[in-house]
């Protein structure tokens, strides 16, 4: 198993470490998951799943929990307006 | 489509796993259904993987030798009738059938609002220690633990373990709490080598008693935190606040099947069972009290459930020591008042809906906040907010209602009952 | 214990002596300060409401913009009724001439009103489709279309294409629809809150978390025992009027709604289908029918279901599965949407479909204002001006005999 995969964040390519979750390749692309309904920047808070801050759009579905899902190699990661 | 289990256990983490492994060792079926993509829950987080660290809890090696079925990544959101619970996956709905079911949902992290809570690299402690161990890297990184609870030093050795800088861990509890704590622990000897580990991994990291964050600053991400310290403030700079304030038990299903909640806490008898016939309760949500505890009662119910019960009766003496233990932690850790003055009249406090304190303060119930102020209505159900307006304004939350979780509109719509029982008393409704 | 709370001002206000000869009450000089639970039921009113909700709160601005004294009574918080349970829409009916006059009417005064009405409600003239799957629909969209034109209200006939031009999420297939471009949509517990507050300014007091025993003969008893005392008693409890002007033949009628998280730009206008009236007329069975509802929030409210002689308030699995496959039928995308939550509430169902709106004949100081169904969001606010007409002897601006409740006078001989 390699021990860096490449995904896209907002268009970008980034490498994670193998395992990794989404939220984490949104942290080492600096990129903010959503952004709230007042126009905050938000990111992951309970890192188990709960708090849904951490949502994201993967492979173009919105409302994803980026905590909650690992990477795959050419996933497309975007953060929610 | 049904899966059939003579044993459901709800929760994947050490309650869970020890009910499992006692249950399929007499021969049931059993089967765990856990929200996470692994096993371990929270404390045991990606120790179930095959690439684990070790050291790898022992109960892993148990429950391997079972014939326990997984099913992870797997959401319990509805009861349709006793016996039945409907759960959905990443592309599926999934109805599971069973003679006895384990509740093992544990517990999370309690927010309070403060100023700047809701910046990006403001996380609880738990959860920060999540994002590492799912591989956010933070060798280098300045890390403020704060809040309040056992958890934070757990937290604070294993971010230092793994490179993190740690300016100061801040409890808000009074230094005399925490030295009767810490005199009892005379009680529970056990506990005094897992302290003196935890002593010398903290070693040289500041710990302040009587101290909280009061504000975090930054634009795009937090940067520096403003900290009340004996009555003094004090800013340090960081790039992540790791803040929780003790843990709240994950009662919404044991609360959804009609189990009897009091002051929060799942009502069990000496065999874990719940008031619900057929439905045990182990771990956290019959009270916080840590790893021991959870696994004791794990296994109490999982031979319960299996009707074991002499074997279960052994463990008695055991649970009893723990729930000492459990009690005062309870009593250590409570939250002080001046935590109710945090939040400022524009601090957000329901994160969903970005409702702000000033709206929120002016209503005398949940209900009516939720109704005028959309608080509470958003994707996390009150699970976040749930706790923080109970401290801040003492309402009292509604009652569950399906789904207990957001799910797709189709896994609602695909139940098909042709036999439709009864109605037998779910709570809901408006 | 019994919650109140209260609203006042620490002013003195000074009442004018109304001049109409129907049940005047003599008026004092009053000193509106916030006052403890006793000298609130202690002072005379000219009007107590009963009920918080939409309707009862429209009715409360009206009067006390009318400058009556009123007091307004509820068991729980304003807007806790079917009007946090339902949809918000705001919409212009034909099933009767009676019920066209009055929808249209209170559209109007909605209209009227946008401009005032603060961000949290939400109000979004987003418009409605009737949705036709056949070509039987399609005939009643045309007879519509026909109906409105001829007494003014703007619509447009949608064929296949540009049905689906409009929204494209429906499944393909569909005859086309009429779209009703004055319709609107808003969140009715702010819009019951804002209404509430406005009577308030104008002296109406408040008080809530306070249960009704009885109300009749000039006054509303509480079950704590406190009285208030008028000559005009509104019955404004929704699905529980019943309950407390025994006779009344309103009944509950159960729906159920899902919420979505959410998805902007996914559905952009009311979406109703044309079976829709088939289930508000069916008396007896349980129906469903698809209606989509897009919220400023981008999350879409997902109904309806009806049914008779449902008392628990629970969800009804069945009832669910029904509704939301139908929507599903219409709308194949919304599989995929995440559900957030699903409520049930209480409508308040009278035979004819027609609310009650004016005096109650066996009890002089009783007045009804209930039976709304599914329509209260929108004809609160006519509600309330026609019957602040009859109270005060002005001439009201539609005929108001559909809706008086001596209509079926005879039906409580039964009771």
């Amino acid at each position: 198993m390699p021990d860096q995969i490449s995904v896209k964040v907002n268009g970008a390519a980034i490498s994670v470490p193998s395992g990794a979750t989404a939220a984490v390749a949104m942290a080492i692309a600096g990129q903010p998951c959503r952004t709230s309904v007042t126009g905050e920047p938000r990111g992951p808070l309970c890192g188990m799943g709960i708090c849904f801050e951490c949502r994201v759009t993967i492979n173009g579905v919105p409302h994803c929990r980026s905590c909650q899902i690992p990477c795959e190699p050419g996933m497309e990661v975007n953060s929610e307006v | 489509m049904p899966q059939t289990f003579d044993i459901l256990v709800v929760g994947g983490g050490p309650a869970g796993i020890a009910a499992a492994v006692r249950a399929a060792e007499s021969g049931a079926s059993v089967a765990i259904v856990d929200d996470n993509f692994t096993l371990g829950g929270q404390i045991w987080r990606n120790a179930f993987t095959e690439t684990a660290p070790d050291p790898q809890p022992e109960w892993r090696d148990r429950l391997q030798r079972t014939n326990v079925s997984l099913f992870c990544a797997t959401r319990v959101f509805h009861q349709p009738e006793p016996g039945v619970l409907l759960a959905e996956s990443a592309d599926e709905l999934l109805e599971f059938r069973y003679r006895k079911l384990v509740l093992a949902t544990g517990a999370r992290e309690r927010f309070l609002p403060f100023p700047g809570w809701t910046l990006p690299n403001v996380m609880g402690a738990g959860g920060l220690q999540a994002m590492v161990k799912s591989g956010l890297p933070i060798r280098g990184k300045c890390v403020i633990v704060a809040g309040t609870g056992p958890l934070l030093l757990a937290v604070a050795a294993y971010l230092r373990c793994h490179g993190a800088e740690i300016p100061i861990i801040c409890e808000q509890a009074s230094w005399s709490r925490l030295a009767r704590f810490a005199i009892t622990l005379i009680r529970s000897p056990e506990k005094i080598p897992q302290a003196l580990q935890l002593k010398r991994d903290l070693k040289g990291i500041p710990f302040a008693a009587n101290t909280w964050p009061v504000a975090a600053h930054g634009r795009a991400a937090v940067e520096t935190v403003a900290l009340l310290r004996n009555g003094k403030s004090e800013q340090i700079v960081c790039d992540y606040l790791a803040c929780g304030f003790h843990l709240v038990p994950n009662t919404e299903l044991p609360a959804l099947l009609g189990c009897q909640i009091r002051n929060g806490f799942v009502q069990v008898d000496e065999l874990q069972q719940t008031t619900v016939p057929n439905v045990f309760c182990a771990g956290e949500p019959t009270g916080i009290g840590g790893l021991e505890l959870s696994i004791i009662e794990g296994q109490i119910a999982g031979f319960a459930a299996a009707g074991r019960n002499t074997e279960a009766q052994r463990l008695y003496s055991h649970r009893d020591v723990c729930r000492r233990f459990a009690r005062r932690l309870e009593r250590t850790f409570c939250l002080r008042p001046e935590l109710k003055s945090l939040p400022s009249p524009d601090t957000i406090i329901c994160r969903c809906e970005d409702v702000r304190h000033s709206r929120l303060q002016e209503h005398t119930s949940w209900r009516a906040a939720k109704l005028h102020t959309r608080c509470g209505m958003g994707p996390c159900q009150g699970r976040i907010c749930g706790p923080a307006t109970e401290f801040l304004y003492k309402w009292n939350p509604d009652s569950v209602r399906p789904p207990l979780f957001p799910v797709r509109v189709n896994s609602l719509a695909a139940v098909g009952r042709t036999n439709q029982p009864e109605h037998h008393g779910l709570r809901g409704g408006h | 214990m019994v919650l109140f709370a209260l609203c006042g001002e620490s002013s003195w206000l000074l009442r004018q002596f109304r001049t109409q000869p129907c049940r005047a009450t003599l008026y004092t000089l009053v000193r509106n300060t916030p006052r403890k639970a006793e000298t609130v039921t202690n002072a005379i009113y000219d009007v107590v409401i009963v009920g918080a909700g939409i309707v009862g709160a429209a009715c409360a601005d009206e009067f006390a913009r009318r400058s009556l004294r009123v007091a307004v009574v509820d068991r729980e918080v304003v807007g806790s009724g079917a009007t946090a349970a339902g949809m918000g829409h705001i919409v212009v009916m034909d099933d009767s001439e009676a019920q066209f006059a009055l929808t249209r009417y209170s559209q109007q005064l909605w209209q009227a009103l946008r401009n005032d009405l603060p961000a949290d409600v939400e109000y979004d003239q987003c418009g409605t489709i009737w949705v036709a799957a056949d070509e039987e629909e399609m005939a009643e969209v045309r007879r519509k279309h026909h109906f409105y034109e001829a007494r003014g209200v703007p619509s447009e006939t949608l064929d296949a294409k540009r049905l689906k031009q409009s929204e494209p999420n429906l499944r393909d297939g569909l005859q086309g629809g009429l779209l009703v471009p004055e319709d609107a949509v808003l969140y009715p517990p702010c819009a019951a809150r804002f209404l509430m507050q406005r009577a308030q300014q104008h002296g109406a007091k408040l008080v809530l978390g306070a249960s009704v025993s009885t109300l009749g003969k000039g006054r509303v008893l509480l079950s704590d025992g406190l009285q208030l005392t008028s000559e005009i008693i509104i019955n404004a409890a929704g699905a529980w009027s019943a309950e407390l002007t025994p006779g009344i033949d309103v009944k509950r009628r159960k729906g159920h709604l899902v919420i979505t998280d959410r998805y902007p730009a996914f559905l952009r206008h009311q979406l109703v289908e044309l079976g829709y009236l088939k289930s508000a007329h069916s008396v007896a069975s349980d129906s469903v029918a698809f209606n989509v509802q897009p919220r400023r929030t981008g999350q879409i409210l997902i109904g309806s279901s009806r049914q008779f002689g449902a008392e628990h308030k629970e969800v009804d699995q069945e009832m669910i599965v029904r509704m939301l496959q139908r929507a599903q039928e219409y709308m194949p995308p919304l599989r995929d949407l995440s559900a957030i939550r699903v409520w049930t509430g209480f409508r308040a169902a009278t035979p004819d479909k027609l609310p009650f709106i004016g005096p109650w004949p066996a009890d002089k100081s009783v007045f009804l204002a209930t039976g709304h169904e599914g329509l209260g969001i929108t004809t609160s606010l006519a509600t309330a001006t026609i019957l602040a007409d009859q109270v005060t002897g002005a001439k009201p601006e539609i005929p108001i005999e559909p809706y008086l409740p001596s209509r079926v006078a005879k039906e409580y001989a039964h009771a």
